[in-house]
């Protein structure tokens, strides 16, 4: 195997997922318009449509919340229900913003849109200061796995922009940060988001402060790269076949390191070993594949891998065993609370079966103290054992996100009831 | 090790890619790539009867350019379904004949002429009709009758409001709804594609696509679009501040006259709703130039089926549209 590896430019220009986090009327939409408004990214024809929307559910003065609040619902009620995803670009990076809701209710919404970012803003009202749901939302933020962590806190202005407050509230929060199961690095910011403060332009108010604006801190921070030394690992989601060549290949997004033609693999869990004999991506051939990369790979001896099967590169540290029983930490998304002994669809990677769960605790999100209970209720953090159908080849999600999580489907509603990270 | 003889000789007969699809590894936005390949194969593998949806339209063409570039060599494993209004550009539905031939892809119309013909519809009248909205109907009776349980489609959150809500895999109800308040959650990218009798799925490979992406990927794979993208001479009229071209719906009224002007489509709809812009751009490169530079969203600039009202797109998608 060469060890030489060029960073394809799939690596080098993917856009930066953030998502906002923290309690009803803390500034998230606002936040985010201010950030679309000042970097210009606001089209006319949107402008004209919140000046609108301004006078038809406000005072009349321009409102940047109803930029991302896009549902009827939305705007009538002026609160954010679900997530809304906006798409910017500065001439250094490109952004993708997932807007939370806030409301306790709406807190698997904020689950959604938190999942798949590398970086959260959490929100603080500085004259509320730290609610409960400041708190659930920094704990399920950095539970999900965000690589980052900045703390706005904002309506500095209504503080008279008082440094004292920022200071107290900075503390409170970095010490309840410091005291959770999974640190992420963390930035504390005071800002304005109605006036702009520290956003895009740094604030006049606080000469005491002393680090960059959010965008600056955006625009320049460096996402872990992705372990290209990690032993890669190609979860197989479908098999190409051309029956009239007597074409076979194996479909999948790669996760871990990177792939090479002619690399030793094993399929697992057969355990048939064999190498690399052509790697595609779009149909069209490469010399090797990096992680993130959906790609397909034809093995060079006559061996089954299906949907479902795992083709791994030679390494000690991929799990040779497929396992029917993991814990997990959980987050409880439905309605009816989850009881002992339910049985539930799971969805891992590939894979799909029944979990029976046997719960190990509840976590209570202001003290932090794990409590024994009979049932988790909606939104409720907690502990879960999980013996499975199907075995799978689980990673503890501090290893391989990727192979680390999986979902829990209310086989009633078919809903997403769960989202799951391996211990 | 070398690959065994089989392997070999399969790799020689392979069909070359089609021509007009362009080359998908030149992406300038691979990572976009990856993540619509990733959703349209886990889809295609956990739903039984999948349709791709097809207007002809940039977006559309991209999403086609990789589903096929996702199955590659294999053959693209679903049918196409064009919702068919038959107030169509000409244009599109040359390129929409030309890829199917080409791609030997297996093509599903659904006319909205024939929606009307047995009375499942009735059509609009006056000079401000359309058949944009009769494509709900449509639309869901097909996917009834094929019995399709999972439609991708081109849609993108950066193009509305209501669509920047949307799941990527977003659940329709028996009676083909889209309930924004009761979205089911979607952490990571463990897609739930379960569903019962009757419901469907709707896939948004692109979801993470602004229209700046599309065209610098077309332009980057060198994908072919219909010509009406492209700048040309075409004979117009001004109505509600919007350039229509005349031709099949759309004629003149009292009072208006028309002009030729040198206009490019920023999007691809019926012509009774879709607004040319302005525009020299007559070619790709000189359009993500363009784009890059655009101050009014491309839905704002050319559609007036969403000028209508704020909430016109929402209110379309609970009923059932794309
Ligand atoms: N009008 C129409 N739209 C369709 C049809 N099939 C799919 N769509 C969807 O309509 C949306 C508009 O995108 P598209 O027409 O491709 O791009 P545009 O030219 O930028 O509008 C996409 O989500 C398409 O998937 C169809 O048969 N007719």
């Amino acid at each position: 195997m060469t060890t030489t590896l060029n960073l394809t430019p799939t690596v080098a220009t993917a856009p930066l997922r953030i998502a906002t986090a923290g309690s009803v009327d803390d500034g998230k939409s606002t936040l985010i318009g201010r950030l679309l408004h000042d970097t210009k990214t606001i089209m006319e024809d949107q402008l004209a449509s919140v000046e609108r929307a301004s006078h038809r559910y406000g005072d009349g003065s321009f409102n940047l919340a109803l930029l991302t609040d896009g549902l009827r619902a939305e705007r009538e009620q002026g609160i954010t229900i679900d997530v809304a995803y906006r798409y910017f670009a500065t001439p250094r990076r490109r952004f993708i913003l997932a807007d939370s809701p806030g409301h306790v209710q709406y807190t698997r919404n904020m689950v959604t849109a938190a999942s798949s970012a590398d970086v959260a803003i959490v929100l603080v009202d500085a004259v509320r200061g730290i609610s409960p749901q400041t708190r659930r939302h920094t704990y399920i933020a950095s539970m999900l796995g965000v690589s980052q962590i900045v703390v706005a806190i904002n309506k500095m202005d209504a503080t008279g922009w008082d440094r004292e407050v920022f200071d107290n509230i900075a503390k409170e929060l970095n010490e309840y940060l410091a005291s959770l199961p999974r640190q992420a690095p963390t930035l504390t910011i005071p800002v304005s988001a109605l006036h702009g403060d520290n956003i895009v332009d740094a604030s006049q108010h606080t000469p005491w402060y002393h680090g960059p604006t959010l965008l600056d801190f955006l625009e320049s921070y460096a996402p872990a790269p992705s372990n290209l030394a990690a032993p890669a690992r190609l979860d197989v989601q479908w098999t190409l076949r051309d029956y009239t060549t007597n074409f076979r290949a194996a479909a999948g997004r790669l996760i871990g390191g990177s792939l090479q033609l002619g690399d030793a693999v094993t399929v697992l869990p057969s355990g048939q070993r064999t190498t690399v004999a052509r790697i595609e991506r779009g149909g069209e051939e490469l010399a090797h594949a990096v992680a993130g990369q959906s790609i397909s790979v034809v093995l060079a001896d006559d061996i089954d891998a299906a949907r479902g099967d795992v083709i791994v590169a030679h390494s000690d540290s991929h799990p040779k065993t497929a396992t029917q029983s993991v814990v997990t930490d959980v987050c409880w998304m439905a309605e009816t609370p989850l009881r002992e002994g339910d049985r539930l669809w799971f969805k891992h990677s590939t894979r799909s079966g029944r979990a029976t769960v046997s719960i190990v605790h509840r976590i209570d999100v202001d003290t932090l103290k794990a409590e024994p209970v009979q049932a988790l209720e909606l939104n409720d953090l907690g502990r879960i054992e999980l013996a499975l159908s199907e075995p799978i080849l689980a990673t503890s999600f501090a290893d391989q996100p990727e192979t680390g999580r999986l979902i829990l489907i209310d086989d009633r509603t078919n809903t997403t009831a769960g989202a799951a990270l391996i211990v | 090790m070398n690959a065994p003889d089989n392997a070999r000789i399969s790799l020689l007969n392979r069909t070359t890619p089609s021509s007009s699809l362009g080359q998908v590894s030149r992406s300038t936005v691979g990572e976009l790539v990856d993540e619509a390949i990733s959703i349209i194969r886990e889809v295609t593998a956990e739903c039984e009867q999948p349709v791709l949806l097809f207007s002809g339209g940039k977006d559309s063409a991209v999403l086609l350019q990789l589903a096929i570039a996702a199955f590659a060599p294999a053959r693209l494993p679903f049918p196409i379904m064009h919702v068919d209004t038959a107030h169509n550009f000409p244009e599109v539905y040359e390129y929409r004949d030309s890829l199917v031939d080409e791609l030997g892809l297996r093509l599903v119309v659904a006319s909205v002429q024939e929606s009307i013909d047995t009375g499942r519809v009735v059509e609009e009248t006056g000079p401000r009709a359309s058949r944009n909205r009769l494509q709900s109907v449509t639309l869901l009776d097909a996917i009834a009758t094929h019995k399709f349980d999972a439609a991708f489609g081109g849609g993108r959150r950066d193009e509305d409001r209501a669509r920047a809500k949307e799941r990527i895999l977003s659940f329709r109800d028996a009676t083909g709804g889209w309930d924004p308040r009761r979205q089911r959650p979607e952490p990571w990218d463990v897609l739930n594609a379960r569903i019962r009798k009757g419901e469907h799925l709707r896939a948004f490979p692109l979801s993470n696509w602004t229209e700046l992406d599309i065209w610098s990927h077309i332009a980057s794979t060198g994908l072919q679009l219909p010509s009406i993208y492209f700048a040309h001479q075409r004979e117009v009229v001004k109505r509600d501040g919007m350039l229509l071209s005349i031709g099949g719906p759309v004629t003149l009224e009292a009072g208006e006259t028309s002009f030729v002007e040198t206009v490019r489509y920023r999007t691809v709809g019926d012509m009774s709703c879709t607004g040319a812009v302005r525009s020299d751009a007559v070619d790709v490169h000189t359009i993500v130039d363009e784009v890059a530079a655009a101050r009014i969203t491309e839905r704002g600039a050319t559609r007036a089926d969403d000028a209508t009202s704020e909430s016109a797109m929402e209110d379309r998608k609970r009923e059932g549209y794309f």
